[in-house]
Parts: C-alpha cells; sequence; structure tokens
C-alpha cells in the first residue's frame, strides 16, 4: 500500500540491498567533476539558509542589544549615532525603577514558588502513588488556567480581587502567579514522584521506619531534582508573568515586564531593551541547562 | 489499595482549591456576566453589542491565530524534518543549536524585540538595504498584522519543533532506513512514513501554541497598531477604559468558544484514531 507498508515488509524478509549505494555510485560514475559541483552547489545553498535562519533568530535578539547600548540613534541612520552605557547606569543605580521592579519581580517569583510547592508537593505525591478517584479529571484540572484564554479570567479575578482589597498587592500577584503555574509544579512533582522506586520505600518499611520517616528519608530526597525543576519552571513562568500583573497588580505592583511595557510604550526604548536584556539571562540559562535538570525518567512520566 | 485513599484526597484538596477559587470561580464570574442583564435574566445583549463594535477584530484574531499557526507547523516539520533526515553533519549540529533560542524567551520581550526589529528603520529593513536587496524608499513598516504573525511564529516554532523532533528521534529508524532504501526522496519519508507517525505530537503542540497565542496580550499592544486589533485587547480597551465588565466577558466567552472549537477538532481525532486501533 503506502511505502511505510512496503518498507517494513522489505526489512521483515531482510532482502534490502544497498540501492541507495548502487544509487549514488552510478551517479558517481557519471562525471566526477559534476559532483563534485554539485556538492559544493548544494552546501553553498545549506550554508546560506543556515545564515538566513540564524539572522531571522539573531536579528531582533541583536537589535535588542544595539538598543540597549545606544545613547542616539535616529533616522537616517542605520547604526546609533552615539554609543554609551549612559542608560545602564540610570537602570542599576541604586534608587532607579528598574532596581526595585528587579527586586519586586524576584520576590514575587520566590513566594510564588513556596507557595506552588507547598500545595504540589502533596498534590504531586497523592497523584503518583495514592488511588484516586478520577485521576485523569484531576490532573486536567490542573491544566485549565493554561488552556483557556487567560485574559478573560484575569479581568474577573481582578475583579473579585478588588471586593477582597487584593489589587495592587504583593499576594494578589503572588496567587495569580502561583494558580497559573500550578500545571508544571504538580505535574513535574507527581512525575518525579512516580519515577522513585517503590522498592526502596518498602525497603525502608520493612526495616521498621514509619511512614512518615520514609517519605522525608527517602521519598523526598529522591524526588527533590524532578521538585527542583519544577520550582524553576514555577520561577520563570513568574517573572515572566504579564497579563496577570498588569490586570492584578496595577498600578503599585510593577515588575520588570510591566516596567518594560511602560517605558516601551513611553517610547523609551533603551530602558525597555535593558530590561528584556535582563528578563533574558534566567530564561537562556534554564533553555542550556534544562536537560540538567529534567532527567529522561522523569520527564517521560510528565503527564501521565 | 482498592478503595480510593481518603488521605490522598487530602493531600491534593489544597491545590484544588486553589484552582477552585483562582480559575473556576471567575470563570463562572465571567459566564454569568457575560449572559446576564443587571436585572438578573439571561440576555444575549451583551453578545449583540461585542459582535457589533469588534467582529472586525474577531474575524482579524481568528486570521492571524490560524495563519500563525500554520506557519508553525510548516517550520517545525521542516526543522525536525531535517534534524531527523539530514545527512549532512555541521548543518544538523548547527540547526540543533540554533532553532532552540527563542524558547523561553517570554512574549513580552520577543514584542519589544520585535518592535525595533521589524520598523521601518529597525535592523531588518537597513540590513537589506545595506545587503542591496532593497532600496531604501521601498522600506515599509511590519508593524501591523504581519510584525504579530512574525512574533508568533518566531516565539513557537522553538516549542513545537522540541516536541515533534523529540517524537520524531523515538520513532522506528528501520521504517525511514527501509523507505530511504527503496529509493524514496527524503522529503517523501518525511510526509508519508515520519509524519503519520508523529501526527498526534504535532497536533498537542500546534493546539497549545493555538490557545497560547490566543492569550497573549503584550504582543499585540506592542507590535501593531490600533486598528484592527486583537480580542485580548479589546478586551483590556473595554475594562481599562470604561469598566465595561459585561461586553468584556462576552468577547472573553467567544474566546472560549474558538479555543473549544480547537480542543473538540483535537479530541475528534483522537476518538477517531481510538477506534481505528
Amino acid at each position: 500500500m503506502s511505502i511505510e507498508t512496503q518498507a517494513s515488509t522489505a526489512i521483515r524478509q531482510g532482502s534490502v540491498p544497498a540501492l541507495r549505494g548502487v544509487a549514488s555510485s552510478s551517479r558517481r560514475g557519471f562525471s566526477p567533476f559534476a559532483v563534485r559541483g554539485w556538492g559544493v552547489l548544494s552546501t553553498i545553498l545549506k550554508g546560506l539558509g543556515l545564515a538566513v535562519f540564524a539572522f531571522a533568530l539573531f536579528g531582533p535578539l541583536a537589535n535588542l542589544a544595539l538598543w540597549s547600548v545606544a545613547e542616539r540613534w535616529y533616522t537616517p541612520f542605520k547604526l546609533p549615532v552615539t554609543y554609551g552605557m549612559r542608560y545602564w547606569e540610570v537602570v542599576f543605580r541604586p534608587t532607579g525603577d528598574a532596581m526595585s521592579s528587579l527586586a519586586t519581580s524576584v520576590s514575587i517569583a520566590c513566594l510564588t514558588v513556596v507557595v506552588a510547592l507547598a500545595v504540589s508537593v502533596p498534590a504531586g505525591y497523592a497523584l503518583a502513588r495514592l488511588k484516586l478517584p478520577f485521576r485523569t479529571v484531576l490532573m486536567i484540572v490542573f491544566l485549565l488556567p493554561q488552556a483557556f484564554p487567560s485574559v478573560a479570567i484575569y479581568i474577573n479575578v481582578a475583579r473579585v480581587f478588588y471586593s477582597l482589597g487584593l489589587t495592587g498587592t504583593i499576594p494578589g500577584v503572588v496567587l495569580v502567579h502561583a494558580a497559573h503555574g500550578l500545571v508544571y509544579s504538580v505535574w513535574i512533582a507527581a512525575a518525579a514522584f512516580a519515577a522513585v522506586d517503590k522498592d526502596l520505600e518498602l525497603a525502608a518499611r520493612n526495616i521498621g521506619a514509619s511512614p512518615l520517616r520514609t517519605f522525608f528519608t527517602i521519598t523526598l530526597p529522591l524526588a527533590a531534582p524532578g521538585i527542583m525543576a519544577s520550582a524553576i519552571f514555577v520561577f520563570l513562568e513568574s517573572l515572566d508573568e504579564f497579563t496577570g500583573t498588569f490586570f492584578v497588580g496595577v498600578p503599585q505592583v510593577t515588575t520588570l515586564p510591566l516596567l518594560l511595557y511602560n517605558a516601551s510604550m513611553g517610547g523609551n526604548y533603551q530602558i525597555a531593551s535593558i530590561t528584556a536584556l535582563i528578563l533574558l539571562v534566567p530564561s537562556v540559562l534554564f533553555m542550556i541547562f534544562i536537560e540538567r535538570f529534567l532527567k529522561a525518567d522523569v520527564l517521560s512520566k510528565v503527564g501521565q | 489499595m482498592t478503595r480510593p485513599s481518603f488521605f490522598g484526597l487530602i493531600l491534593i484538596a489544597p491545590a484544588l482549591a486553589m484552582i477552585a477559587a483562582l480559575f473556576l470561580y471567575p470563570l463562572g464570574f465571567s459566564l454569568t456576566s457575560a449572559f446576564t442583564v443587571p436585572g438578573g435574566g439571561f440576555s444575549l445583549t451583551h453578545f449583540e453589542k461585542a459582535i457589533d463594535l469588534y467582529s472586525t477584530d474577531i474575524l482579524f484574531t481568528l486570521f492571524i491565530v490560524i495563519t500563525s499557526t500554520l506557519l508553525t507547523a510548516l517550520f517545525s516539520i521542516a526543522i525536525a524534518g531535517t534534524l531527523t533526515l539530514g545527512e549532512t553533519p555541521w548543518l544538523i549540529s548547527s540547526l540543533r543549536f540554533l532553532y532552540r533560542w527563542p524558547l523561553f524567551i517570554p512574549f513580552i520581550v520577543a514584542a519589544q524585540c520585535m518592535r525595533t526589529f521589524l520598523a521601518k528603520n529597525g535592523l531588518m529593513n537597513n540590513s537589506f538595504v545595506a545587503m542591496g536587496i532593497m532600496e531604501p524608499l521601498q522600506a515599509t513598516s511590519f508593524l501591523d498584522w504581519r510584525g504579530i504573525i512574525i512574533t508568533f511564529v518566531w516565539k513557537q516554532v522553538p516549542f513545537v519543533t522540541l516536541m515533534l523532533a523529540g517524537a520524531m528521534a523515538s520513532i522506528d529508524r528501520a521504517t525511514i532506513e527501509a523507505g530511504r532504501n527503496l529509493g524514496a526522496s527524503r522529503l517523501r519519508v518525511l510526509i508519508e512514513i515520519v509524519l503519520p507517525q508523529v501526527a498526534q505530537t504535532l497536533l498537542v503542540g500546534l493546539v497549545l501554541s493555538f490557545v497560547t497565542m490566543l492569550s497573549v496580550l503584550s504582543v499585540p499592544m506592542m507590535v501593531a497598531g490600533s486598528q484592527p486589533t486583537m480580542m485580548t485587547v479589546d478586551m483590556a480597551f473595554r475594562i481599562n477604559s470604561y469598566g465595561d465588565y459585561a461586553t468584556a466577558n462576552a468577547l472573553g466567552v467567544i474566546s472560549y468558544a474558538i479555543a473549544g472549537a480547537v480542543a473538540w477538532i483535537y479530541l475528534r481525532h483522537n476518538v477517531k484514531r481510538e477506534i481505528a486501533a
């Protein structure tokens, strides 16, 4: 029928000759000169394609970096007129808006991690080890805040929070961020607990450890790297969160993304670009190191 | 352990309570606000108003999100396909190193990058002019619907590619080798052998991307001008300028419906697959 079935039957019968080798050697037999020309052309095309791809990926980031060191840059000039670190000094001045926003962002992110882990470590353990009714439904419930268009939810959260006096406060923003990050913390914590070898727990119980002691000396330490990974996810999610803070945090709570937004809309591209670069650092570090934290045995169990 | 564990329910209760208070309750709030009038009765007047004022923006949103999803699918398949079937080691390793960069970059940072990069005098037009591809007078700003689509695709392709390349790496290599040995081109192997085996993963990635792009507020606000714009911006505008929760929530319910339709397509595909299996 399809090539797929043809191919697999061919494999099964062990009757696949080195067809490709034949084909390419006959092509090689043609004229060595033409083949070499084709090879060079193909290498050039590949290199060109890769260059276009790299330009599309890094062009926007390069523009951001240029703006962060441009003291003056206006229209007919293709590159900044004068370079300098003046705006970096403005941003990193201890009394500046950016430093207080950075402090606000980091403290909100840390609190969010604490809140999210406090509820998701027990929940993850229950989902991984204990028998729960409608387990799949429970798992999907945690996905809902990410799977729904969030703006419509946040405007109503802001309305509810307003009547409780939580709008414009750090606890209000922390709650919104924690609910949004819960899918990562619960799912990854559940996967981390599921990846712990049950025999080790049973061995501990056999030699007389209480269930609580088994949990704290065996299960939790073994699941710790996975829980650490979920904490990083939640931290980054909170650090980068814009929409929820935009509705719930204004006007008192200004996180880095909100500072970026205000600076950019106000036309202050230098401040906006430097803020964006500060936000990039943890994101890029995480992209590079994610595989160290999330081991394959945990990753394969996420969402199950 | 055949009985449901009561202890387990206690352990999971705080997390569930959080979702109930911070997601389900506001969701109910938005539905009531969209479907009732101040007197208390059921009514569709808010939807009439929302469609009356914002039908262009609803269509615009659909156009943007659908186009971006299709382009994301195309680029992700191309990149993941090259990573799986490519025969040039240096190309594969540099592509593998490159494609992931935007993965964890926040939308708001991506929006700020594009706001400068795609502008009339941004680095993109300037580079084209400097390379002689374009005359300076031809330079136009991309900060409209094209800018939104470019930003979304730039941000979402690494995510879908990561999922797709993972799925492609775990399929049986023998099927690929057999197809190649029988003389099928790499493109044909990709379309007829590899893609059908990873369709499920691709669909999940695209559905998640679709809903994400539908919910992003910062990109349309920062990258494009005011008219036409996406529904998220309209919702924020109704709230911040008029305190008009009813119309904003009606728009919100329309966006749930769009997301729901996509989820339904996904579920139907799943059910079909299970029946076929």
